[in-house]
Order: C-alpha cells, then sequence, then structure tokens
C-alpha cells in the first residue's frame, strides 16, 4: 500500500489578485473524491506575495479545504514556471499528496508538466471527468482525437495528476464549513536563491473581465462556419445586445480571422455551460460540442437538418441563420 | 545560433474513421504534419532570415514513415533533418516523450540555443510534451508564444498569450518555446529547396544511439496509459422544426421560455 494520502489542489491567483474560479471548481471534485477515499484531506498550495495575502485568506473558507500550504516572498509577484515548480515538487515531497489537481489555464497548462515531469509522474490533461476507480486510483477521462474519442487514463506512479479546464466542473453547490488550517512554509533557500530566467517586460490586457466574459455568461449566441461573416456576426452581435448575452464562435470562424480566439468554443477553446445557447450556423462538430453540450438549454439554427449539432439540442431549426436572425432581433425589438 | 525543432506526424483528426470494434481505424488515414508545428517551423524560418548564422534542424520522434514530413520541412529552408525511430518508443505518453526527445537533442544538437515546439498537437492536444523537454533539459520555458519581437545572440525577447491579455517576456538563450498558431500564410517550398531536400539525407536516430534503457522509453517508460477508450454518447431529446413564416416567433416564445425557466430553477 502506497504511504500517498490525501489530495493536493493548485490555488491559481489571478493578475487582477482573485483566487482563480477554477480552484473551487476542482476544490468541489476533490471534496467528491475524497469520499471514496481513505483518509483523504484536502489541501491546497498558494503562491503569493506577502502583502496580497489578506486578500486570499478568507477565500478558503467554505470550500470544503482541510490545509492551506502558503508560500510568501515578494519575488513571488510575478508567476515563473521554474521557481513555482520547484517550491509544489517540495511540497509534494513533502506532504505525499496520492493525487495533485491543476486548473488547465494558461498558467496551469505551463505550471503542471513541469512538476509531473520533475516528479516523474504522469499528468492528464484537460479532463471532463474524474473519478475512484475500484481500486482506488484516480480515474482521469479526456477527449482526444479532436474530441473524437474519450480515454480513460490510469496513473502507476504518485501523485496522479491531473489539469481540468475552467467551467468543466461546478463549483460546491452548498457550503462545506471545514476547519481549515493555514500552514505558512518557508520556502528553501534553494528557491529564495533561484532568479527568473524569463523576464516579463510588458503586459496589455485584452479582456477586461476578471477572466473571460464568456465564463460567466448566462447567454451565449455563437456563430459557425454558416454565418461567417462580418454581416453575419453583426446579427450575432444585435441579438446578443437584445438579449443581454455575448458573442462565441466556432473553431472554423477563428480559424478563418472573423473572430478572436479568446471567443472560441470547443476542444482547443473555452468550455461553457451558461443558461441558454443558442448556436447559429454551426454544424456541429465533436470538437465543438464537447465544449457546450453541458448549457442548460440549447437552440441550434442550421440549414442542414442532418447537421450533428441538433443532436444536442433541445430546440433544433432548420432554417438559413442569415434569415431568421433578423426576425428574431425584430421581435425582440416588439 | 543553433536552433531545434520538434515536429510530429499526426493522423488528420477531421478525417477519422471507425472500424466496426468503435476504435479509431488507423490505416488508410492520412498523416500529416501536425498544424501548431506548422508554426514552430514558420517561427524558426523568420528567425533564420532576420538573424546571421542561423542553422535549423527539424527533430521527430516517430515511425520510419515520418522521414517524409523532415523533407518536407527541409524544402522549406530548415538545414537539417533527423528521426528518432525505435519500435521500442511506441506507446510513449508526455512523461517518456519528453524525456526521449530531451536525450535525441543532447545526442543530435549538443549545443543548441533554442528548441522551438508547437503548442499543442491536434491528436493528443496535451500541450505538455514542449514544457517535459525543457524539464529534462533543465531549461526554462516560454509557452503560448504569438510572436518573436527580437532574437539576439544571447537572448530573445516575445509575446505570449495569458489568461486575461498580451505579456511580452525576455529570456537569456538557451531557452524552450512552445509557438501558438499564427495568422500569416505558411511558407511554400521553392524548386531549389525541394531538390536541396532530395539531397539531403535524414540521420536516423535508435534507442541506443541516444543513449537510454528500454525502460525509460515508450510504454514501459510511461507513467500512464488508456485503461479504455469509448466514443462520446451525446444524448438530448430535439425538438426539430422545419422554417416556415411564424418559426422566428416560437423562437422567440422558447428564448423567453428557457430564460424563464432558468430564473425559477435559481
Amino acid at each position: 500500500m502506497s504511504e500517498n494520502k490525501g489530495i493536493l489542489l493548485y490555488a491559481e491567483v489571478t493578475r487582477d489578485k482573485y483566487i482563480h474560479t477554477v480552484f473551487f471548481e476542482l476544490a468541489a471534485k476533490a471534496f467528491e473524491l475524497s469520499k471514496k477515499l481513505e483518509n483523504c484531506e484536502i489541501s491546497a498550495l498558494l503562491i503569493t506575495p506577502p502583502a496580497d495575502m489578506g486578500l486570499y485568506k478568507d477565500g478558503f473558507k467554505n470550500s470544503g479545504i482541510d490545509k492551506v500550504y502558503v508560500f510568501q516572498d515578494e519575488k513571488f509577484k510575478n508567476y515563473d514556471t521554474e521557481i513555482y515548480s520547484k517550491i509544489a515538487v517540495d511540497l509534494v515531497n513533502e506532504i505525499k499528496p496520492e493525487i495533485m489537481l491543476v486548473g488547465a489555464t494558461a498558467q496551469g497548462r505551463d505550471l503542471a508538466p513541469r512538476i509531473s515531469s520533475s516528479l516523474h509522474t504522469g499528468l492528464t490533461a484537460d479532463c471532463t471527468d474524474l473519478d475512484i476507480n475500484e481500486k482506488g486510483r484516480l480515474a482521469a477521462t479526456r477527449p482526444t482525437f479532436g474530441g473524437q474519442l474519450m480515454a480513460t487514463i490510469l496513473c502507476k506512479n504518485f501523485p496522479q495528476m491531473a489539469t481540468v479546464r475552467p467551467k468543466v466542473f461546478k463549483p460546491l453547490a452548498e457550503n462545506v464549513v471545514r476547519n481549515t488550517e493555514i500552514i505558512y512554509k518557508t520556502a528553501s533557500d534553494t528557491i529564495t536563491g533561484m532568479t527568473s530566467k524569463v523576464e516579463l517586460i510588458d503586459f496589455v490586457k485584452t479582456i477586461q473581465n476578471e477572466i473571460n466574459e464568456l465564463d460567466s455568461a448566462e447567454i451565449i449566441i455563437a456563430g459557425g462556419r454558416g454565418i461567417a461573416t462580418e454581416e453575419g456576426f453583426n446579427l450575432l452581435r444585435q441579438l446578443a445586445e437584445k438579449l443581454g448575452g455575448t458573442v462565441a464562435a466556432s473553431r472554423a470562424v477563428v480559424d478563418s480571422g472573423i473572430a478572436s480566439k479568446d471567443i472560441q468554443i470547443g476542444q482547443t477553446g473555452k468550455t461553457v455551460r451558461p443558461k441558454l445557447y443558442i448556436a447559429c450556423g454551426i454544424s456541429g462538430a465533436i470538437q465543438h460540442i464537447v465544449g457546450m453540450k453541458d448549457s442548460e438549454k440549447i437552440i441550434a439554427i442550421n440549414v442542414d437538418e442532418n447537421a450533428p449539432i441538433f443532436s444536442v439540442a433541445d430546440l433544433g431549426i432548420v432554417a438559413d441563420a442569415y434569415k431568421i436572425l433578423p426576425e428574431i432581433i425584430n421581435l425582440c425589438n416588439s | 545560433m543553433k536552433i531545434v525543432l520538434c515536429i510530429k506526424q499526426v493522423p488528420d483528426t477531421s478525417d477519422i474513421k471507425w472500424t466496426e470494434h468503435n476504435t479509431i481505424q488507423r490505416e488508410g488515414v492520412e498523416s500529416i504534419i501536425n498544424p501548431y508545428d506548422v508554426y514552430a517551423v514558420e517561427t524558426a524560418l523568420r528567425i533564420k532570415k532576420s538573424c546571421a548564422d542561423v542553422e535549423l534542424t527539424a527533430l521527430s520522434m516517430g515511425p520510419l514513415q515520418a522521414e517524409d514530413m523532415l523533407k518536407k520541412v527541409v524544402a522549406l529552408g530548415v538545414d537539417n533533418g533527423a528521426l528518432i525511430t525505435d519500435k521500442k518508443f511506441a506507446g510513449a505518453d508526455t512523461y517518456a516523450t519528453g524525456k526521449t526527445l530531451a536525450a535525441a537533442i543532447k545526442t543530435v544538437v549538443p549545443d543548441f540555443d533554442m528548441i522551438i515546439c508547437g503548442q499543442f498537437a491536434i491528436d493528443g492536444d496535451t500541450a505538455q510534451t514542449g514544457p517535459s523537454i525543457a524539464n529534462h533539459l533543465n531549461l526554462p520555458q516560454i509557452t503560448f508564444v504569438k510572436d518573436i519581437v527580437e532574437c539576439r545572440d544571447d537572448s530573445i525577447t516575445v509575446t505570449r498569450q495569458a489568461d486575461d491579455g498580451i505579456e511580452t517576456v525576455k529570456a537569456k538563450l538557451p531557452v524552450l518555446l512552445c509557438v501558438l498558431q499564427g495568422f500569416e500564410e505558411p511558407s511554400r517550398a521553392r524548386i531549389n529547396g525541394i531538390r536541396r531536400a532530395q539531397k539531403t539525407e535524414i540521420k536516423k536516430y535508435s534507442l541506443a544511439d541516444i543513449g537510454l534503457n528500454p525502460e525509460d522509453v515508450g510504454l514501459k517508460g510511461s507513467p500512464t496509459y488508456v485503461s479504455k477508450a469509448f466514443r462520446p454518447v451525446i444524448e438530448h431529446k430535439c425538438e426539430k422544426i422545419f422554417a416556415c413564416a411564424d418559426t422566428a416567433e416560437l423562437v422567440h416564445t422558447k428564448i423567453k421560455e428557457y430564460l424563464a425557466g432558468a430564473d425559477e430553477r435559481k
């Protein structure tokens, strides 16, 4: 039997000084997994400059976390791959978790493979499901081959590591009150002696919200190849404005340059779960569907009655989006 | 300056066919260069154009048929190609792949200044191999690279895509870059490039050549393994309506209904 116990979560802090929402989604999943494991404590790793600690301290309450390991130093103002990885590796070697989960954000995707590689363990990227199998091991399921095949992956070594994209799991519906212990750790001399080999010179904010408007959007109007023109996207924007929604796009539209990568839904873009998703001129390649199928309600508009998008829709309209959208926009006016 | 490009041949995922046992049919599926690796090649070619004395070596781990892909990038202007090939490499996960490629780079171009990889491969789509190589070589890495700002003999400045915006970062060489899709039209091979590619020998390296043991590589050297693979099942009950005069009205009503329902559940 392995001596590794417990689940460690990486608590990413954003540039706007929030604990990233994906952390609470991971915490909820960890809480569910912990019930299937023996003596499973859930802990978090937080790396921050000392001045910001006050902002995060209360954030862990009610999230089901038993322990938060905090590493504070002035030099932790900017994320650094090698320094953060070394901190995580040292902590894993000390507390020996059986599972470590990291959000699949730009930072998480940069950091997690460094940690797993240093620890000579496996990392399953962008999981859409995590479970504990009959042998007590982490069964990590992820889409592969552009989402056309799902694979359940097991790891022979510890910790068993996985990354999960934002919005794939839901945060806890109810508060889980735990006596969360905050443990201040001192970074080793090795870490305090490390200097950043990659220097941040400039940053231009391009996404105004905390993360991305799509992450919190309750109504999404998405366009695909069938409406991939400036004129078509103007229609989507008009409808979005009427409904208080946000515009998104399929990969085909992003690749053609009509829409920016920030608003791409799907396997290589964002995963969303709004209250209402209106897919216009999207055929529904599985790559797209994995990113939006968990929306509460889906309306699909497509000229091709055999388009796969209809297989996930609640309401399917076989029509030309160019013709029907102006009519719907008009009705919203009246 | 010596730059190593790590490129991979992948099945064209837009053209997946299924066997009757619900597994992916590999025979007869066209292999293409991973689209993100095309941008790794482009990035390297641009550096070569703007700086003096740049030597590019493309390296790929894969079966013998990957030689064609290496010839193609040589035709585009890459100087050398090396194929890391051995049956024992089969079944490698990103950890074992990173370890193998790191050992291969140390063997083929021991005095490299830069390594450039594509950010993702469209088959596995893990984005982990680049960082894994960097870790095995104890190198700094810059992921999600959008553009090269400046390349000097001892440093490189690039822009990279973060979740909330664009960062400009500078690193001393050696460094590993993982590049995102660019927007420029990829280069096309010219006739003298194709001639040169025909004459260029793609060197082959086996497990023994790169100094690793059988237990370090392939399925044996991989901490992860696939326990099952299946096709995603998506179930939804769709009410399908063919457009007629009052369809827009129906959609409008349904939108209101769906949104009201969602509010009630709150």
